[in-house]
C-alpha cells in the first residue's frame, strides 16, 4: 500500500500557507523596503541615516545581548554542572525546583517585576539600606544597560539551563565515574568532560535565546527607554512617530545581520572546539 | 573533602539564588496589595485590595482586556490545531518530500528578531483593513505559535505505537477511522500540551500585538505595558499576576502533560 506524498503534502500545505503569508512575505518586505527610498528607487540611504542617528544604540545592543549571552551561559552550565555533579541529594533538589521559576514568567511581566524591583526606591535597594550595607543618600537607579543585562539573564538563563541540564542527564555516567576515579576535581569534570559533549545544545540554546533578546520590545521599553536603548525601542520610534519605514528597515536588516553574526560565531565555536580530541 | 562546613558554600549560594529569583516577585506582590508607597517609605503605608476592585469591575477596561486576551488565545489554539493535527500526522507517519526543510521552516519565525516582521506586517495588514481587529493579531499569534504546535503534535504522533494503528487497519478501520478511534486520542495528551504552549505565547505576546492591534484591541500584556508606562504599578502589578498565574501552573505541571517519550521525540 504506497502512500501518496501528494497526499502528505497537501497535509502540511495550511501550515505553510500560514508561514508563507504571514512570515515570509513581512520578511521579505522588510529586506526590500531597507534599500528602498519613498520614491521607490534602489538606495543606500537609509543605512547612512540609520547609522548615522542610531550607531550608538546599535553598539549598545550588540554589548547588552553579548555580554547577556555569555552571563547566560556561565550561569546555565554551573546551574546544570551542579545538578550532575552535586554531592548533596538535597540541594539538587532544591535547586532543581528553584531555577525554573522564570522560564515562563513572560517578558512583559519580568520588565515589570524589574522595573519596580530595580529602581532608585525599589525593594532591591531599600533591602540593602535597612541591612545597612548602603547609605539612603547612595542608592542610585539599576533601570539602565544594567538592568537590561540582569533582566535578560533572570528571564533566559532558566530556559538555557533547562536544555543544558537535559542534555547532561543523558550523557553515559561512565566517563564521569572514570575521571571522578582518577580524582579529577568537579569544576575540571564539567569544563573538559560534560561541556564538550553538550556543546550543540548549549549553542542551540545560546541562539534562541540570543535572538529572543534581540526580539523583546517591552523590557527596554520599560527598563530603558531613555538614550542609549536598543535598537528594537529605535524601529518601534521610526514608525510610530515619523511613519518612516525606511529607517527602521534599515535598522531591522541590521538586527538581522546582528544575529546572523552571533549564530555564526557560536556555531563555528562549537565546530571547531567540538572536534577537539 | 568533607570538612564540618562543606555545606555552607552551597547553602549560601542556594539562599542568595532564592533572593534573586524572588525578590523581583515579592516587589511585584507588595506592589498589587499597596495603597499608597512613597519615598522615603520602605514598604507601603497602607494596604489594601481598592486597586483588585478597581481591575475586577466587570465593565473596567481590565475584565474587557481579559476577555479579549482569552478570546484570541482561544482562536490561536484554534487555528493552531486546526493546521498542525494534519501537519503532524503527515510529518511523523506519512513519507514526505523535504521533510528536516518543512520542520526547519516552522521554527523561523523564532530564528528572526521579530520587530521588523511585525512592523511590516502591519503594514501589509493595514492595506486589507486588518490592524486593529481581533482577526490581525489571531493571525500574528498563529505564525508565532506554529512552531510549538508543529513539532509538539508531529513527536506526539510519533510516539503512538504504530502497531496499534495496524491492529486497527487490520480489523477492517478505513485509515481516517483509525486515525480517529486510535491515532489521535493516543496523541491527544502531546497535543493538549502543545494547545497549552501556544496558548500561554499568544496570552503573553507583547510585540505583534503592540504593532498590529493597535489602536483597537487592548490585551493584558499591552494593558499592563500602558499602566506602567503611565506609573500605575499597582494595575501593572495586579494585571502581571493575572499573566503569571497560568504561566507559573503550566511550570509545575508541564512533566504531566508533556510525557518524556513525546518530550525526546521534539523538533526530532
Amino acid at each position: 500500500m504506497r502512500e501518496s506524498r501528494f497526499v502528505s503534502l497537501l497535509l502540511v500545505a495550511p501550515a505553510l500557507a500560514i508561514l508563507l503569508v504571514f512570515f515570509a512575505t513581512p520578511l521579505g518586505y522588510s529586506l526590500v523596503t531597507a534599500f528602498v527610498a519613498k520614491d521607490g528607487a534602489l538606495t543606500t540611504a537609509n543605512f547612512v541615516k540609520a547609522f548615522e542617528f542610531y550607531s550608538t544604540d546599535i553598539w549598545f545592543t550588540v554589548v547588552i545581548v553579548g555580554l547577556s549571552t555569555v552571563l547566560i551561559a556561565v550561569i546555565a552550565v554551573a546551574i546544570g554542572g551542579y545538578l550532575v555533579l552535586g554531592d548533596s541529594a538535597r540541594a539538587v533538589a532544591i535547586l532543581k525546583w528553584l531555577y525554573r521559576w522564570p522560564l515562563f514568567i513572560p517578558f512583559i511581566v519580568a520588565g515589570q517585576m524589574m522595573r519596580s524591583f530595580l529602581a532608585k526606591n525599589g525593594l532591591m535597594n531599600n533591602t540593602f539600606v535597612s541591612l545597612g550595607l548602603l547609605d539612603p543618600l547612595q542608592t542610585t537607579s539599576f533601570l539602565d544597560w544594567q538592568g537590561l543585562i540582569i533582566t535578560f539573564v533572570w528571564k533566559q538563563t532558566p530556559f538555557v539551563a533547562l536544555l543544558v541540564a537535559g542534555a547532561m542527564a543523558s550523557l553515559d555516567p561512565s566517563t564521569i565515574e572514570a575521571a571522578r576515579n582518577l580524582g579529577a576535581k568537579r569544576l575540571r569534570i564539567l569544563i573538559e568532560i560534560i561541556v564538550p559533549q553538550v556543546r550543540r545544545t548549549l549553542v542551540v540554546g545560546l541562539i534562541l535565546s540570543f535572538v529572543a533578546m534581540m526580539s523583546v520590545l517591552s523590557v527596554p521599553l520599560m527598563i530603558s527607554g531613555e538614550s542609549p536603548t536598543m535598537i528594537t525601542v529605535d524601529m518601534a520610534f521610526r514608525i510610530n512617530f515619523y511613519g518612516d519605514y525606511g529607517v527602521a528597515n534599515a535598522l531591522g536588516f541590521t538586527s538581522y545581520l546582528i544575529t546572523a553574526a552571533a549564530a555564526w560565531f557560536y556555531l563555528r565555536q562549537g565546530v571547531r572546539e567540538g572536534a577537539e580530541p | 573533602m568533607t570538612g564540618p562546613l562543606n555545606w555552607l558554600p552551597r547553602t549560601i549560594i542556594l539562599v542568595l539564588l532564592a533572593l534573586v529569583i524572588f525578590g523581583p516577585l515579592t516587589n511585584l506582590l507588595i506592589w498589587a496589595v499597596a495603597e499608597q508607597w512613597y519615598y522615603p517609605h520602605k514598604l507601603p503605608v497602607t494596604y489594601g485590595f481598592k486597586y483588585w476592585a478597581e481591575v475586577f469591575k466587570p465593565t473596567g477596561n481590565a475584565m474587557l482586556s481579559l476577555w479579549t486576551s482569552l478570546l484570541i488565545a482561544v482562536l490561536t489554539v484554534l487555528a493552531c490545531l486546526a493546521v498542525s493535527i494534519p501537519a503532524g500526522y503527515a510529518l511523523a507517519r506519512r513519507s514526505l518530500p523535504w521533510r528536516a526543510l518543512i520542520m526547519l521552516a516552522f521554527l523561523l519565525p523564532q530564528a528572526f528578531p521579530s520587530v521588523p516582521i511585525y512592523i511590516n506586517i502591519a503594514r501589509i495588514f493595514y492595506g486589507y483593513g486588518l490592524n486593529g481587529t481581533i482577526t490581525g493579531v489571531v493571525l500574528v499569534h498563529t505564525t508565532h505559535g506554529l512552531v510549538f504546535s508543529v513539532w509538539i503534535a508531529t513527536a506526539a504522533f510519533a510516539a503512538v505505537d504504530r502497531e496499534l494503528e495496524e491492529a486497527a487497519r487490520s480489523i477492517g478501520a478505513s485509515p481516517l477511522r483509525s486515525f480517529f478511534t486510535v491515532t489521535l486520542p493516543l496523541a491527544a495528551p502531546g497535543i493538549m500540551a502543545s494547545a497549552i504552549f501556544v496558548f500561554l505565547e499568544s496570552l503573553d505576546e507583547f510585540t505583534g500585538t503592540f504593532f498590529v492591534g493597535v489602536p483597537d484591541v487592548t490585551t493584558l500584556p499591552l494593558l499592563l505595558f500602558n499602566a506602567s508606562m503611565e506609573g500605575n504599578y499597582q494595575i501593572a502589578s495586579i494585571t502581571a499576576l493575572i499573566l503569571l498565574v497560568p504561566s507559573v501552573g503550566f511550570m509545575l505541571f508541564i512533566e504531566r502533560f508533556l510525557k518524556a517519550d513525546v518530550l525526546g521525540k521534539v523538533g526530532a
